[in-house]
């Protein structure tokens, strides 16, 4: 009897176990695909090529996101660093702004592998 | 007796807003929570027009509605790819209903009512003041950044907010103050970001949207 329960709970960790290991993530870059239609695509375009609906009068150009040279020169920790603080925490324009008070830090480290997955890069390859 | 008649009216033009707006006005709340509900609002919210609006304007612009979202509710919806980037697809764009000066006047008098935000409202001070055009545009375009989404005037600024060149007319000072200091905390999933902009330079900002309404006006 012991046993049998024994054998129940362990069963239920297992599922537990296999359902964050495996689909957490799925769910987290879905959800990061949804922050950045939301909430980048109006600077950095519909394709992530720095191209979006606002660009008209900016006096600096969003970054190309989907351009593996310059995204891999880039670790996550400054990709990290400039999503949460914006572009002046990084010496760079103030047009692209913080956005410490729309995620939390692991929406923000979902964005970062969201960016990855954009350029097809990694930091310094 | 005349108390009854004013009360039958207010009845109806409660029944008229269920009827006619809310389809695409969220009037009793509560507020947008994920993004899924943020994108499927089909007009701005209105549970807390009576912190936001002027009534003065609501009644003016509810008969002449003219368009204050260059790109719409979610500018996703009305974009689409062109050669050198993204551009407004106009034609996904609809005309407002508009109302008579009658209708006009009872329904801003019903959205006034809604006030579930006077806790936010009453943190703000608006001391009196003004600025030149110039230091608002200062402040506003090169040192905040917030011309990458809003226009301030028809053909200056960015499309995915709402135009700013009339927000001081639209707008209650208190409310202007208060959604720039924390978007968050009106609309939770807004694409608005939070610029953590301090309280002299709100003050700036009030004051330079009442220049560039008045200028407006005289544009008109
Ligand atoms: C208001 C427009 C705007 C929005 C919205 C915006 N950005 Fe940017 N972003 C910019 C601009 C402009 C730059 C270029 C800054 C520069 O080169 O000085 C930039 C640059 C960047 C960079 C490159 C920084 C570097 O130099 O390595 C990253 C990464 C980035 N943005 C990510 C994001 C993400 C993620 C979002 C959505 C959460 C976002 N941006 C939303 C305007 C915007
Ligand atoms: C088909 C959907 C739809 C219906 C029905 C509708 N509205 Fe709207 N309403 C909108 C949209 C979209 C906007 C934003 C317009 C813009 O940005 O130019 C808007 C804007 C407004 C505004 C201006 C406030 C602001 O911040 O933009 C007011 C006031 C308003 N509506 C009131 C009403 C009232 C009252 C009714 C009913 C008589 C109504 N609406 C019916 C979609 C609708
Ligand atoms: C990334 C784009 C973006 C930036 C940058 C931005 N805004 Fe906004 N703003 C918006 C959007 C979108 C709304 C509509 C918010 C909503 O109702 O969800 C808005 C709303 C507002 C409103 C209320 C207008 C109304 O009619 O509801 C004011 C005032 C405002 N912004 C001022 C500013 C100021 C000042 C700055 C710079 C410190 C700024 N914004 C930067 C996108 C932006």
């Amino acid at each position: 009897m012991l046993n049998k329960l024994l054998f129940v709970v362990l069963l239920a960790c297992n599922v537990q176990a296999y359902a964050t290991t495996t689909e957490a993530p799925a769910h987290a870059r879905e959800a990061a695909a949804d922050n950045y239609k939301a909430y980048c695509m109006q600077c950095h375009g519909t394709q992530g090529n720095g191209k979006g609906v606002n660009i008209r009068d900016m006096s600096a150009t969003p970054r190309d996101h989907t351009d593996a040279k310059s995204m891999s020169v880039r670790s996550d920790e400054t990709l990290f660093k400039v999503i949460k603080e914006g572009g002046s925490s990084i010496s760079k324009s103030i047009l692209m702004p913080p956005w410490e008070g729309t995620f939390s830090d692991e929406e923000i480290r979902d964005l970062v592998q969201h960016l990855r997955v954009l350029c097809k890069c990694q930091f310094g390859s | 007796m005349a108390a009854l008649v004013f009360s039958c009216v207010a009845i109806a033009e409660e029944g008229r807003l269920q009827k006619e707006c809310a389809s695409c006005h969220n009037l009793t709340g509560p507020v947008a929570q994920t993004l899924k509900d943020a994108w499927a609002r089909k007009g701005p919210d209105m549970f807390y027009a009576g912190n936001k609006y002027r009534q003065e304007w609501l009644v003016s612009w509810l008969q002449k509605p003219q368009r204050i979202r260059p790109a719409g509710m979610y500018y996703g919806d009305h974009i689409k790819p062109g050669p050198s980037g993204d551009v407004i697809d106009a034609a996904t764009l609809a005309d407002h209903v508009a109302l008579s000066k009658d209708e006009a006047v009872a329904i801003a008098a019903e959205l006034m009512k809604n006030k579930p935000h006077d806790d936010l409202i009453a943190r703000e001070k608006i001391e009196p003041g003004t600025i030149t055009k110039q230091m608002g545009e200062m402040n506003f375009d090169k040192f905040w950044g917030c011309m990458a989404c809003h226009l301030i005037e028809p053909e200056y600024g960015g499309f995915s907010g709402p135009e700013l060149y009339t927000a001081a007319k639209r707008l209650q000072p208190e409310f202007i103050a208060s959604f720039i200091r924390n978007p968050q905390a009106w609309e939770p999933k807004t694409w608005m970001p939070n610029k953590e902009v301090p309280e002299g330079v709100l003050q700036k900002f009030v004051h330079y949207f009442e220049v560039l309404s008045k200028e407006s006006d005289h544009a008109q």
